[in-house]
């Protein structure tokens, strides 16, 4: 079906050569005349039908040619664009001189989740935008890989049996209870847990891992990489409390009144689907991306022993732009749904999501449709989607987040047949701790306030992650977990 | 895990159990509910509501219709077993307070999430008029916990096997027509009845409380599969309900998002009972 699809083997043969060939030491000319390795997939006829992991990392040749593309330059901006300023030169040179055990504790030393965030995070606007080879060569795409270089050590330790789990101090008797088990989360808890406070997590699941496990997809991250965190966690001895919903199992200042904890972080996520307002939205067939992704995923629904029932689509429409409305679409395709429709308003220069999610799910036969928005979902005669209305648009001039805002074209619009909406809008923040526990002071969105160390406005309760910052990414979720981590850390310390 | 304490069949396809939760039986309001799964691997979630705790003890009662998958195989478990996941109380409490003469409406199974309503709006100091209704006297449940608390007692069944023949609409009808007028009436049963419930009263202006069971998967605002239309608002009946302004409910709606897997659940109905007739013949 895709005749450009390159097998693994093929890339790696392709990249032994190459290396073969270069004579060092090498100049930055010649390192630039290194072709940007491709990341090697699963063919995208075969992935449409499994939920296996479409991006399967380099081979060592291909990460030791990557690596040797990174010009050692003296201005190193791509720190500066990584949220946690992992050491990327750094970490990038060990891998070229085959030293992965030392790359890996470079990228340690500020990241806990390299396995997750070389796989989720949107490089491209972070560490990867600003690159100097990238700019040189004029294209993202020619930047030096840093996520993927950073996958294959991560990977690399991980099949190695190397991951060892943090030394923990002796203990404090302090107790920090933390709320949620996300990646904000993870990252407080193992970073308070480090300095020998006792650490409980709560989790309102049934499983640990938040966002990792009911949101982002199998296919793009294996699940078995996120237990291995967890168990990390365990390991180091942290407890964690599943079904248990903090601000109804127990309230939030009960935990620190009468359950004798020393601190509290809240990293609950954003977790309220949001929706457009638009008629028909609440017929049989309209789904948030949350709902869709969390059957699919966390339980299972693609698996024909799961009791969750999965809505049985034909012709599916995504609306968004972002990496999980991609997230979605690829999951509707891999559910069996004959047609994906994927909505947006704006175009694809726009579009929140990863290129390589973008490029992931058009290869797939997801089908996109820029420009255009729905402003009626009709239904038949029993209340199940029949179709929506969309209305085309056109660029005008840079709305306030500097994008171009899209104008409607009146009289556009025009009908399009399908049988499932999935609406991937975004999310609003949960409203089940504000409303519990008075005193905690929230924006007019709804996401808590904190100072510049993650403290809210009640003494030793910190936050961070989408509850802080709205919908966001894992990346800055673990930045953010990290400031918070090392105010509690101080404050104990203090007590 | 959670232990199953005891376990009694009240009807045919109506159980009744009593499981540990100490958590839960602390914290848990009328009005609440929570959400099992039977077992982690390929389990559903399904919300049930809490028809009593006893903190005491550390337990929560559920009663429960074995019509899905989840609820037939929690129906085929006993006393000493257990269920792998519980989670809540979940929802807002029922807002109680003295307004007067409470009419509490009860339609089936729905009798159970009604009885702790009842119970707290009789301990608020209200007259408790309780109107129970089921197709026949069999799938009636609960009626001696309800008589303890009402002021009075009306039952209703559809073949008139017991008590009056009527649909619970009737009885409710009069009254909103007697002297004093109801404060709140606070109907729960299938949807269909909660409905007809609310047009009873709105003539009257008689403000109706309704609780509502819709599909869920998370039960605390992440999913937003249990939304509702009330008035022109979508709402999340985990975060935002159980209970809503029966007047504004659009329950056409809600019937309709009920039956959204109805085609899966059929078949898993009818395996399960398949399932149950192998099963009792291998005993």
């Amino acid at each position: 079906m895709n005749s450009e699809h390159k097998t693994p083997e093929q890339l790696a043969e392709a990249a032994r050569k190459e290396l073969a060939g270069l004579k060092k030491p090498l100049s930055p000319k010649q390192r630039m005349a290194i072709p940007a390795q491709e990341m090697p997939a699963q063919d995208p006829a075969v992935r449409r039908g499994n939920m296996q992991e479409v991006a399967l990392g380099y081979s060592e040749e291909q990460a030791k040619l990557e690596a040797e593309r990174c010009l050692q330059c003296p201005t190193k901006p791509c720190i500066k664009g990584c949220p946690v300023s992992i050491d990327i030169p750094a970490f990038i040179q060990k891998i070229a001189e085959g030293d992965y055990k030392a790359s890996i504790g470079i990228i340690r030393e500020s990241s806990l989740l390299p396995s997750v965030c070389g796989r989720v995070c949107p490089q491209e606007s972070q560490c990867q935008e600003p690159c100097t080879v990238g700019k040189a060569l004029k294209s993202i795409d020619k930047a030096v890989s840093i996520g993927r270089l950073e996958r294959y050590v991560a990977d690399w330790e991980r099949e190695s049996g190397l991951i060892q789990p943090s030394a923990v101090k002796p203990a404090t008797g302090k107790k920090v209870g933390i709320i949620g088990s996300g990646p904000a989360s993870i990252t407080v808890a193992a970073d308070v847990r480090r300095e020998g406070h006792e650490v409980t997590v709560f989790e309102a699941f049934h499983r640990p891992g938040g966002v990792l496990l009911y949101g982002i997809p199998e296919f793009r991250l294996p699940k078995a990489i996120v237990d291995q965190e967890i168990s990390s966690l365990k390991s180091m001895g942290v407890e964690i409390k599943t079904d248990f919903v903090i601000g109804r199992t127990r309230r939030l200042t009960d935990l620190l009144e009468k359950d004798g904890y020393d601190a509290l972080f809240i990293g609950t996520g954003a977790g309220l689907p949001k929706f457009m307002n638009i008629e028909g939205e609440n017929l049989v067939g309209v789904f948030s991306a949350n709902e869709y992704l969390t059957r699919a995923n966390l339980m299972k629904g693609y698996d024909t022993r799961a009791a969750t029932p999965i809505f049985p689509s034909k012709k599916v429409a995504v609306l968004g732009g972002g990496n999980v409305a991609m997230d979605a679409a690829r999951s509707a395709i891999r559910l069996g749904a004959e047609e994906v429709h994927l909505i947006y308003r704006r175009t694809e220069a726009e579009m929140p999501a990863r290129i390589e999610e973008v490029a992931h799910a058009k290869e797939e036969g997801v089908i996109f449709h820029l420009l255009q928005n729905p402003v009626k979902i009709r239904s038949d005669e029993r209340g199940w989607v029949s179709g929506m209305q969309v209305l085309r648009y056109e660029l005008g001039e840079p709305d306030s987040s500097g994008r171009r805002r899209p104008v409607e074209i009146k009289g556009s619009e025009f009908e399009m047949d399908v049988d499932t909406v999935i609406v991937a809008i975004g999310n609003e923040s949960n409203p089940l701790i504000r409303q519990t526990t008075p005193g905690l002071e929230t924006s007019k969105w709804g996401t808590l306030i904190v100072d510049n160390t993650g403290k809210t406005s009640l003494d030793r309760v910190f936050a961070g992650g989408d509850i802080v910052l709205g919908a966001a990414t894992v990346i800055l979720a673990m930045g953010e977990g990290r400031r918070a981590a090392a105010a509690i850390n101080k404050l104990l310390a203090e007590k | 895990m959670n232990r199953i304490i005891f376990k009694k069949q009240l009807s045919d396809e109506v159980f009744q159990m009593r499981i540990e939760a100490p958590l839960i039986a602390r914290e848990r309001r009328a009005g609440q509910f929570v959400i099992i799964q039977i077992n982690s691997h390929f389990g559903e979630r399904i919300p049930l509501t809490i028809a009593d705790a006893d903190p005491v003890e550390g337990s929560i009662t559920i009663i429960f219709q074995a019509v899905g998958r989840t609820t037939h195989l929690l129906a085929l478990k006993n006393a000493g077993d257990t269920v792998e996941h519980l989670v809540g109380p979940l929802g807002q409490p029922t807002h109680i307070e003295k307004f007067g003469r409470v009419i509490c409406v009860g339609g089936g199974i729905g009798v159970a999430p009604l009885h702790p309503i009842a119970q707290a709006m009789k301990a608020a100091g209200n007259e408790v008029i309780i109107i129970m209704g089921a197709r026949n006297k069999q799938l009636l449940i609960l009626e001696d916990e309800m008589r303890q608390i009402a002021d009075k007692l009306i039952i209703c069944t559809d073949d008139g096997s017991y008590g009056r023949k009527a649909l619970v609409t009737a009885p409710l009808k009069e009254l909103c027509e007697a002297d004093p007028k109801p404060a709140l009436a606070v109907a729960i049963g299938p949807p269909v009845m909660m409905k007809f419930c609310a047009e009873t009263t709105r003539p009257y202006g008689v403000h109706t409380m309704v609780s509502l069971n819709t599909i869920m998967v998370d039960g605390t605002g992440m999913c937003g599969g249990c939304r509702v239309t009330v008035g022109k608002e979508t709402k999340f009946v985990c975060v935002d309900g159980p209970e809503f302004d029966g007047h504004l409910v659009d329950f056409d709606n809600m019937i309709s998002r009920l039956k959204a897997y109805k085609p899966r659940e059929d078949a898993d109905h009818h395996r399960c009972h398949l399932e149950e007739v192998i099963e009792k013949k291998a005993e």
